[in-house]
């Protein structure tokens, strides 16, 4: 240890602590976040105006390409916000063996449900 | 698996056991609980998707699960969820500019918090109910 590089060798290694970047997890979260406000707001509204909508009225709306653009927006920022908010959940309550299984787990499932999602809003947006 | 603290005897700090829950604490805690909650959700939202592109059968077979009462009920603690998530969020944005640190603030913008929550969650759920009544 030394001043200018505070932290031990051991800690180097486990990788614990900031590389210098360590602040971009914490900055995406609320990069993520600031996104979600107006996207997460326009989602329950187009909700609420769409209940007793049949499904023809539903799939009209979401092939409007506003609201196409604004779906993918939508599930890649959430996707993006979750990931990063669980992460941190399961770094400050599990200790055990499956913290590093859970975390890649996590990562895996997040992508997976936003590539799901923006594959079947594009679908309805182009599909016949 | 071994679990690192079941081989302590000695009690960990913080003993969040043995403290008064508090207006902050309970909004902190919440912040995560309805950030895993809305996770969940999150999954909802992409099956709801899928079952669009799917076709008619599929979507009403979603719609049907969520019209159910047990859909209502999840749907309605989902919009508190939301909306307590939504707004301690903000809170959480302010804060990170370093304003409103003052315990005099913290209190009324949690307060605010909370009030805000209940109030956007009856609101929405009473628009919903008129448009569904008036939709039918």
């Amino acid at each position: 240890m030394n001043r200018k590089r505070p932290r031990s060798p051991l800690g180097r290694a486990l990788g614990l602590g900031s590389a210098k970047d360590g602040i971009q997890q914490w900055w995406l979260e609320r990069v993520t976040a600031l996104a979600l406000v107006p996207l997460t707001i326009w989602f329950a509204a187009s909700l609420v105006a769409h209940i007793g909508s049949d499904y023809v009225i539903f799939i009209a709306w979401l092939r409007t390409p506003i609201v196409t653009i604004l779906m993918v927006l939508l599930l890649t920022a959430l996707f993006y916000h979750t990931a990063l908010g669980l992460q941190v959940v399961i770094e400050d309550y599990v200790h055990s063996g499956m913290k590093i299984p859970t975390l890649i787990g996590i990562r895996f499932g997040c992508f997976a449900l936003a590539v799901a999602g923006i594959f079947a809003t594009l679908r309805v947006a182009f599909g016949g | 698996m071994a679990d690192p603290t079941s081989e302590r005897t000695r009690p960990l700090s913080p003993n969040v056991q043995i403290y008064r829950p508090q207006l902050t604490s309970v909004l902190s805690i919440a912040n995560r609980i309805t950030g895993v909650v809305l996770s969940g959700c999150a999954v909802v939202l992409v099956v709801w998707l899928i079952a669009a592109a799917t076709g008619p059968h599929a979507y009403a077979a979603v719609q049907g699960a969520i019209a159910s009462w047990i859909g209502q009920i999840v749907l309605f603690g989902a919009t508190f969820a939301f909306f307590m998530h939504l707004c301690g969020g903000i809170r959480h944005l302010v804060w990170d500019t370093v304003r409103g640190f003052e315990l005099r603030s913290i209190y009324i913008s949690g307060w605010a918090v909370v009030a805000l929550s209940v109030m956007f969650t009856a609101a929405v759920w009473a628009v919903s109910l008129c448009m569904a009544g008036w939709n039918r």
